[in-house]
């Protein structure tokens, strides 16, 4: 793999960057949760409805590097019809492979930004009792 | 003095060995002064010769070690006060910029009464921020901001004092859009309402002369870090009728003259507000800093960066799709230039640079309530001292092209 950045911005990653999926305000969202990357100022809103303990449906809201965005893209696209349980399991290795980069930790808070929103999401939705870091 | 050519910076950039350093296997450019800025040989040899040859404390052995470091940690202190024009007891060392004005805060806290105003700007860094935000929170202040124009300097007309405004405070140089505020006139102003002066000289003091008794503030905050300094070093200028009247910050040895069981008589100036065992490596290798920027003459220093970011300026703006946030006039700004691509992010961007061995930050500089007045949640921020070269502007300006490049 190419240890220069450049590497990152693949072709798929670009054209998620330009064309985001899922993109847009959820109506009747049974959660919405950010996350906030204090380094850039960025935002992910992660809305998601919500039928016997799956995702039935959801979208993100925010703005966001290329990493990010696609990051977002892939996870929303990713984790519909998946259980609560199973997606509290997800892990940031998980999300590198999903994306299909590898990134340091300079970067690391990109891929993961939208996975701590649906964790946090899920997390309230749950009544705060499945807190996890 | 000597006037700086181009000759002079080939020879200058010697003195800094991480300038040769290759990122990538490209040439580094280093062009993130504003966060902190590289160190000379100089400075570094200072500490490594302190820690050598007579590392000890200060201001309490007799022997001949401490002896040494007392005379140099205190020549330190008067190499930094004349820097900025103080005399001696004026001058506190501090761990920088971010502490000496915390220092202030919570000393001068007990100056206010509840419902006393203090007044800052739009554009303060949060290190001059959140210290006057949360005092203001705690004894019941009310903090107000002067407002920015859509040019990025100041709107006078929108300074709003009352006879319950105590303290006006106000960076000199901003750290994000560049702008060099008129700050004796601010001060002026300040004065005429028996407020006190408080300037935050991070990014001012080492791109410029500093005269603390004509620009007439009552306090200056400054870092080492970011003049060729240590990090971990900073100051506090300060009037000494006002340091005189006003509460220590920190409690313990060295800030005292004799202590009792039920009380205590604090040391006179600077002491009384330096407590505990200082750092003293920070402090001579700050001192070195001050000796390598005398040689070269601030005046020069200043007129280069003119130069620089009237070129940087230039080559920027001639880049389709950049936007450039801040005063256009080089003379009405500091060596640093923010600017954003259009749709592609600061991160992106930065990273993207880094590739080609180009330091900048992305990001948001610390000033979060500003981007978000500008609709803005970060920039890329280009930086320079007196080592970066035009050629090093040009190579940034192609750089960014090929960046463009990647996300056409
Ligand atoms: C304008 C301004 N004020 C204050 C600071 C804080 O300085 P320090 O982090 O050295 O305390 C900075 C540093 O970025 C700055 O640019």
């Amino acid at each position: 793999m190419n240890s220069l950045n450049e590497g990152m911005y693949m072709e798929h990653i670009l054209d998620l960057y330009k064309n985001p999926l899922n993109f847009g305000i959820l109506e009747n969202a049974d959660f919405k949760e950010r996350c906030f990357n204090p380094s850039c100022g960025d935002e992910v809103e992660i809305q998601a409805k919500v039928n016997s303990n799956k995702i039935e449906d959801v979208k993100f809201i925010g703005k966001g590097c290329a990493i990010c965005v696609a990051s977002a893209s892939l996870l929303t696209d990713n984790i519909k019809n998946k259980s609560l349980d199973e997606l509290n399991n997800l892990t940031r290795e998980d999300m590198m492979k999903l994306v299909g980069i590898e990134v340091g930790p300079a970067r690391m808070k990109c891929i993961t930004c939208p996975l701590v929103s649906l964790r946090n999401g899920i997390n309230s939705f749950n009544g705060g009792q499945n807190a996890r870091s | 003095m000597i006037n700086i050519t181009k000759n002079k910076i080939e020879r200058l950039r010697e003195d800094f060995p991480i300038l040769s350093r290759k990122i990538n296997n490209k040439q580094l450019v280093y062009l993130d002064n504003s966060a902190t800025t590289q160190k000379p040989m100089q400075v570094i040899d200072a500490i490594t010769d302190y820690y050598t040859n007579y590392n000890s404390n200060v201001h309490r052995g007799l022997h001949k070690l401490s002896e040494e470091a007392t005379v140099k940690f205190e020549e330190s202190h008067e190499k930094v006060a004349d820097f900025i024009n103080a005399d001696f007891q004026e001058l506190i060392f501090t761990k920088g910029t971010t502490e000496s004005i915390n220092l202030l805060a919570y000393s001068l806290s007990s100056k206010l009464k509840k419902g006393d105003e203090i007044l800052i700007t739009q554009m303060e860094h949060h290190s001059n921020l959140v210290p006057w935000q949360q005092i203001a929170k705690s004894f019941g202040f009310k903090l107000n901001y002067i407002k920015i124009k859509n040019d990025g300097t100041l709107d006078l007309d929108d300074i709003k004092l009352s006879k319950k405004t105590k303290i006006v405070s106000c960076v000199h140089t901003s750290n994000f859009l560049g702008t060099i505020n008129p700050v004796k006139e601010i001060g002026k102003i300040a004065h005429e309402n028996n407020s006190l002066f408080v300037l935050d000289g991070a990014q001012s003091v080492p791109h410029m002369p500093i005269d603390v008794k004509n620009i007439d503030c009552d306090f200056l905050a400054f870092s080492s870090h970011k003049m060729l300094g240590p990090m971990g070093i900073g100051a506090l200028y300060g009037k000494k009728e006002l340091l005189e009247e006003m509460e220590p910050f920190n409690y313990g040895g060295d800030m005292i003259l004799e202590v009792r069981f039920d009380d205590t008589k604090f040391n006179e100036l600077p002491w009384k507000f330096e407590a505990g065992t200082p750092n003293v490596a920070g402090a001579i290798g700050f001192g070195a800093s001050i000796d390598y920027l005398n040689k070269i003459g601030m005046e020069n220093i200043k007129n280069y960066s003119n130069e620089l970011t009237g070129y940087a300026l230039k080559r920027l703006s001639e880049i389709k799709n950049l936007e450039i946030y801040g005063p256009l006039n080089p003379e009405k700004r500091g060596s640093l230039i923010s600017f954003n691509l259009i749709n592609i992010h600061p991160h992106d961007t930065t990273s993207l640079l880094d590739d080609y061995g180009i330091a900048v930050r992305g990001g948001h500089h610390c000033v979060m309530p500003t981007m978000k007045l500008m609709g803005l949640t970060g920039s890329t921020r280009a930086s320079f001292y007196f080592y970066n070269t035009k050629e090093e502007i040009d190579y940034l300006a192609e750089t960014l092209e090929k960046v463009k490049g990647v996300f056409k």
